[in-house]
């Protein structure tokens, strides 16, 4: 039990996902601009990151792996992420129009973060077993949202402010991820 | 004719759309592996490889693959020749294979590969495809090693690893961590916008690229270090037009329109 909430917690917040190993950043700097839309887009990364590491994690193990196929791992996972997304995508219309009608528009953009493949390979790198692989890519996945909440709290509250001309836009956007980044080391002393 | 051709490609990559400085793609392995010169050049150089290869592949294939699974096979062919630069990575350079890490698998989904397959290789024969490949690749090599070596200059005081230029007591450890890497890219974009907004207003322009080019109107940001190529390309056509557009109204009215354009770019994706 110890160990599971040690591997949550070390993927949200010690191996931040964002901000310490640079995956998902598209979505970090386009996503980010106001509270409401960054939680959304958290929520929808949080839904298939955790899918996508059950689902990969069972295909790396039972398939591949156990026919000595542990090489075509990078081409089935890429293809495996961006077919599962259209599949959630359409499931979620079907069966809850609520849910769809939250995540909706997110769902398709997350197709293109690196961050999703890059879990699924972390997996394997890491011998994460199913289970491992899971609560690793909620960690991560949490780990993002977090990231790009607080990201967007301090944008909106940098809107007002008197920004040098060529530091407008992403460059003043990288300045505060580097601090938070920052913020970030502090927690590599947790475990 | 056709040498002149090659070269011009080799000269527009290294130079004139110079991936990492003016077209501001792949920018997670950008910030990821330019922590030494080394692991920089290393990276460099494995993207130089798949894209050549890959671009020569689809420009040989692209009156078979049907327009409308385009994508898909360009994924299909990308992710296989990466596959096969990182055994053989693995079996002749393990050290780097292990520096860099899940980053030589992520060569897939960077920007740079399937764009150029999109906007170059698919329209083009393979030589010249391969020529684009060629300087696109040394371009984003030549990216990566000068970031790589100035992070490494002022973060650990060495050059590639092997010469203490800096003496140990006096480096600034926080550039080869993961800050230093935000704070160097901030820099560069700041200082390309300077120079842009500085050449526009010598033209004579209303010159306020940054703002609207850099903005984070689309949902990728514009800066597609990830992108799949498809969405990259149509992205970064939406951003010229955006930033277009942006440049003839008033400043004011800026922030209305960047919303609009960010929910019609998220429902159109």
């Amino acid at each position: 039990m110890k160990e599971m909430l040690q591997i949550v917690l070390a993927a949200a917040l010690v191996e931040n996902v964002v901000l310490s190993q640079f995956l998902g950043l598209c979505p970090f700097l386009g996503v980010s601009k106001k509270v409401k839309t960054a939680a959304s887009m958290g929520a929808a990364v949080i839904f298939v990151i955790t899918i996508s590491s059950a689902v990969t994690s069972l295909i790396y193990q039972y398939i591949l792996a156990a026919n000595g196929l542990e090489f075509l791992e990078t081409i089935v996972f890429i293809l495996v992420i961006a077919a599962l997304v259209q599949l959630v995508e359409m499931f979620l219309k079907k069966s809850s129009p609520a849910l769809y009608q939250a995540l909706g528009v997110y769902l398709p953009l997350i197709t293109t973060n690196c961050a999703v493949l890059g879990v699924a390979l972390i997996n394997v790198q890491e011998n994460y077993n199913v289970l491992y692989s899971i609560l690793n890519g909620f960690g991560t996945a949490v780990g993002f949202t977090i990231a790009i909440v607080i990201m967007a709290g301090i944008r909106e509250k940098l809107e007002g402010c008197d920004v040098p001309k060529a530091f407008q836009g992403t460059p003043i956007v990288l300045i505060t991820a580097g601090l938070m980044a920052m913020a970030f080391i502090g927690f590599s002393g947790l475990f | 004719m056709k040498m002149k051709g090659c070269t011009e490609r080799i000269y527009n990559g290294l130079i004139k759309e110079n991936p990492t400085f003016v077209l501001m793609l792949g920018m997670c392995p950008t910030m990821a592996v330019t922590s030494s010169a080394f692991n920089a050049l290393g990276m460099g150089l494995t993207t130089t490889a798949v894209l050549v290869m890959s671009n020569f592949v689809i420009s040989a294939m692209r009156k078979m693959i049907p327009d409308k699974v385009r994508i898909p096979a360009y994924i299909v062919i990308v992710a296989t020749l990466v596959t096969i630069v990182q055994l053989l990575l693995k079996a002749y350079i393990p050290s780097l294979d292990s520096a860099l890490g899940i980053y030589i698998p992520l060569i897939v989904v960077n920007c740079i590969i399937l764009g150029r397959a999109e906007s170059y290789a698919s329209k083009n024969p393979p030589l010249l495809s391969a020529f684009d490949g060629v300087g696109m690749g040394l371009g984003f090599t030549l990216g990566l090693t000068c970031i790589g070596i100035f992070r490494e200059l002022l973060g650990s005081g060495t050059l590639f690893g092997a010469v203490q230029v800096i003496p140990e007591d006096f480096t600034i450890s926080l550039f080869v961590m993961a800050p230093g890497a935000f704070f160097v890219l901030a820099f560069l974009i700041a200082a390309q916008n300077a120079y842009r907004n500085h050449k526009a207003a010598a033209a004579g322009e209303e010159g306020d690229f940054s703002a609207a080019a850099n903005n984070g109107e689309l949902a990728c940001g514009g800066n597609c270090a990830s992108c799949f190529g498809g969405v990259c390309v149509e992205n970064r056509g939406k951003l010229a037009a955006n930033s277009a557009k942006s440049a003839v109204q008033p400043a004011k009215q800026a922030p209305a329109s960047e919303n609009s354009a960010e929910t019609k770019g998220g429902t159109k994706a």
